[in-house]
């Protein structure tokens, strides 16, 4: 299809929607079957290793890099699942535009926010002073 | 066609009519547990950061995770998230086309609601007397 007559206007409608339909569609599934081996591995060794929720058992899990490593990634593709989850949640129940708008802004921040003080805090248990 | 009084038309079938069914259930746990496990993540990674805080600043957390309200808390993320599992694997069984039928759903429906049950008191138990 030639493009060459159209105006601007008909180019941009020529695209279609912004041509990331299944993206998250398929971003989802991919980080649900992470997660399914993420999530588990990390409440089964937890609860298993961990005696109670004490500070010294906290940092004796942390340090093993094994587990550091597998709480970074559990972070990460967790806070991206729940982004995508909470996002759907948002545009399918909230009404008010500007609510929703603010609240999918608030989506988009908080878990990025949040992703880094877990991430930092997790380098800090383990090469802090 | 003045003063006619209009036909009462059809409406499509609304909550009020709609028979109770298990399937809706899991659906609609399946968000209200996505929600609930989107706050607890949240709290998991506070956790981390009042852990590398320090031992102090990590004693009002600690002691919270350990009381009544926080232990009963953590079993309820136990069980959401077991829940949001044994359904999200059953929604990527229905990506590949397959258990669709009504009686299959239903069947699996109530298996995955019977997991997020017993994981927590599976895990609960391992925790206590397991060693």
């Amino acid at each position: 299809m030639s493009k060459g007559k159209s105006t601007p206007l008909g180019r941009v409608r020529n695209h279609g929607a912004a041509a990331e339909g299944t993206g998250h569609f398929v971003g989802q599934r991919v980080s649900a079957i992470a997660l399914l081996i993420l999530a588990t591995w990390f409440v089964l060794s937890a609860a298993l290793t961990m005696d109670g929720p004490t500070y010294l058992a906290a940092i004796d899990f942390l340090v093993s890099p094994v587990n550091a490593v597998g709480v970074i990634l559990l972070v990460m593709v967790a806070l991206y699942h729940m982004r995508i989850g909470m996002g759907e949640v948002i545009n399918d129940y909230i009404a008010r535009p500007f609510t929703k708008v603010v609240l999918l802004l608030l989506n988009a921040l908080v878990p990025l926010v949040i992703a880094a003080g877990a991430l930092f805090a997790v380098l800090l248990v383990n090469f802090g002073a | 066609m003045a003063g006619a009084t209009r036909p009462e038309r059809p409406l499509s079938p609304h909550v009020s009519i709609w028979r109770w069914h298990v399937t809706m259930a899991t659906s609609i746990l399946h968000r209200v547990t996505g929600v609930a496990l989107y706050g607890g993540m949240i709290l998991f990674c506070f956790w981390l950061m009042a852990v590398a805080a320090g031992p102090e600043a990590y004693e009002p957390f600690g002691a919270f995770l350990a009381g009544p309200i926080g232990q009963i808390g953590l079993y309820l993320i136990v069980a959401a998230f077991a829940y949001h599992l044994a359904n999200g694997v059953r929604h990527l069984v229905f990506d590949t086309g397959n258990g669709l039928k009504p009686a299959d759903a239903e069947t699996t429906a109530w298996f995955a609601i019977l997991f997020a049950v017993a994981a927590p008191i599976g895990l609960w138990a391992l925790v206590t007397f397991g060693g």
